[in-house]
């Protein structure tokens, strides 16, 4: 046997090898029912072979789950973008900034506004929906983007992710950069900021699979497609005694899956490097 | 204005947009629940005002059935879900940390799961459980040669496996991420020592991999149980609490109670059993898991 044998072993090849197909099967079929545009003959076809490997090579499907005016793709799609890079727009900045105070500032509420902030890591949100919504009743802000975005973006787990950043910036840089007329904000802005890529991505991707996923909060705070997300669209096909559309369900669910695995393909380094530090760290 | 006093004032113009929100949407909200937990507020405002009803609400939840019933299903998908996760977490990390052929194309699948939203999971897997001829019926009935078929979501004693199955597909990439991290923390140095002395492969595992985790595994026991608990979309979406409330959760029962029937002061009431015994879970295994720790 050969060194690569020794240090790995079959045993290991052929567990990642089962688990691939435990997950590519079903992505597969989810794929191969989204392009049969016949709803009889993939519940004919579900079970065999032909539910694994598409013999018809059909839009339809995709056709009408895009342009059905009672459940509008686009417009779920737009709803789910806009919500998703605003609260991660917003959330970036105030909790950096935030961050930067706790951190390299001088104010003598630091410490116990850090160990407030740091504490609420552990709440679970869903504990705290109710209030929230009937403040948002309050508010008058129901069935609106920014109901959607305000629970995202003051973050206690991404201000904790920066503050850890920041406070291992060199003091000697910052007071260079005071000795050189910068202000706080400017300091900020102009040096730690750019210094605070890859702390940035790893956040924001982080955020980005919370916010993408919602479903609890959209349900509640949600009346129509107007401002609704796609997961709540697509949680609304598996209504009650209704006979579920299989290859309209399985044509939106790629559709809505496919932008998030092209995302994820493109910076999947980054993704990777941001979950493990996360984990490490928290 | 003095440099220093001027630096002060930006600092807290920086400080407060952040800490604002957080009051808003935590702390406002945490007092209110506590608040709403001793009153009979509802969902939308009545003719009647709001009446204090002191602990009635705690109370009824004592003898509520199906409050308990709740608890029990969260439990049991806790203590079903937790380890099954974290074995396949470990399994998968363990394997790609081996030299393995085509390594980072199985580190890009099974991290694909995690990518789908939650609904589009439950969508597959709806499909997957369907009944009487969906793919897991019929690999059911090619591997026991039976003609019957079992209800896989409809099921009272397999719903729950159902949903443990499905939430576990879904959510081990991200505990696999940070087991694949702990991994490379560990010395290949120690490996090399221990293989020098003749360790066999498990021994390795048992006397080196698996006390160099054991910091991870102490955070990711948190987490998973933590998320467990919190179990309600695939809920929402698949089982819709049934059947017979079998698959009723904490969460689920939350929602019913204070967003269906808009019982908002019976439904806070649940909320603050749930913070309580979230936050008591997470103090309780910390302090386990270091004494444990201590005693060896």
């Amino acid at each position: 046997m050969n060194a690569r044998f020794h240090s790995g072993g079959l045993l290991p090849l052929g567990f990642v090898i089962i688990l691939a197909l435990g997950i590519l099967l079903p992505l597969l079929m989810m794929v191969t029912i989204s392009l049969n545009p016949d709803e009889q003959d993939i519940l004919i076809s579900m079970g065999t072979m032909r539910s694994f490997i598409p013999e018809v090579f059909s839009a339809q499907n995709y056709i009408d789950v895009w342009t059905d005016p009672s459940r509008p793709f686009l417009r779920y799609l737009v709803n789910t973008l806009v919500i998703t890079l605003s609260t991660l727009l917003i959330s970036i900045v105030i909790n950096s900034m935030a961050a930067f105070v706790l951190a390299q500032g001088t104010l003598p509420i630091r410490k116990p506004v850090l160990l407030l902030i740091i504490a609420t890591i552990a709440v679970p949100a869903e504990s705290l929906v109710l209030p929230q919504l009937i403040m948002a009743g309050w508010a008058g802000i129901i069935d609106s983007y920014q109901v959607q975005v305000l629970p995202g973006i003051a973050n206690a787990m991404s201000i904790f992710l920066f503050y850890q950043f920041f406070s291992r910036m060199p003091k000697e840089l910052i007071e260079a950069a005071q000795i050189d007329g910068f202000s706080f904000f400017q300091i900020y802005r102009y040096i730690a900021m750019p210094l605070s890529r890859p702390v940035i991505s790893a956040i924001a991707i982080l955020q980005f699979l919370e916010v993408w996923n919602a479903y609890l909060w959209p349900v509640m705070v949600t009346r129509g497609p107007e401002y609704r997300p796609l997961t709540v669209a697509m949680g609304a096909f598996f209504g009650t005694n209704q006979r579920i559309p299989w290859g309209d369900v399985m044509a939106f669910a790629v559709s809505m899956a496919v932008p998030v695995i092209l995302f994820f393909l493109i910076m999947q380094r980054q993704f990777i490097a941001s979950v493990m530090s996360a984990g490490v760290k928290g | 204005m003095s440099i220093k006093s001027r630096s002060r004032w930006e600092e807290l113009a920086m400080l407060a947009p952040a800490l604002l929100v957080l009051v808003a949407i935590i702390f406002v909200p945490f007092a209110l629940s506590i608040w709403f937990s001793f009153t009979d507020q509802r969902l939308v405002p009545r003719p009647i005002p709001t009446r204090l009803v002191g602990t009635t609400n705690y109370e009824r939840l004592f003898t509520d059935r199906l409050f308990w019933q709740a608890i029990g299903n969260t439990l049991l998908f806790a203590v079903l879900v937790v380890p099954f996760q974290l074995a396949i977490s470990l399994g998968v990390a363990l394997a790609l940390n081996a030299a393995i052929p085509f390594r980072s194309f199985f580190r890009a699948v099974s991290i694909l799961p995690l990518l789908l939203p939650m609904t589009v999971v439950v969508a597959i897997w709806s499909m997957l459980y369907r009944i009487p001829t969906g793919p897991l019926n019929m690999l059911y009935q090619g591997l026991t040669g039976s003609e019957s078929y079992i209800d896989f979501i409809g099921g009272s004693s397999t719903a729950m496996i159902s949903l443990v199955v499905l939430s576990a597909w879904a959510s081990f990439p991200y505990q696999m991420l940070i087991y694949l991290a702990g991994l490379q923390e560990i010395s290949p140095d120690l490996h090399e020592a221990a293989k020098l002395d003749g360790a066999s492969r498990w021994q390795r595992f048992r006397y080196v991999t698996w006390p160099g985790l054991r910091n991870v595994n102490i955070f990711l026991l948190i987490l998973t149980t933590i998320q467990a608990l919190k179990l309600f979309t695939q809920v929402n979406v698949m089982t819709k609490g049934g059947p017979n409330g079998a698959t009723t959760t904490i969460i689920f029962y939350l929602f019913q109670q204070g967003y269906t029937t808009q019982k908002v002061g019976y439904a806070s009431a649940i909320a603050v059993v749930f913070f309580v015994a979230v936050t008591a879970i997470a103090l309780l295994q910390r302090v386990m898991l270091r004494n444990e720790g201590e005693g060896r």
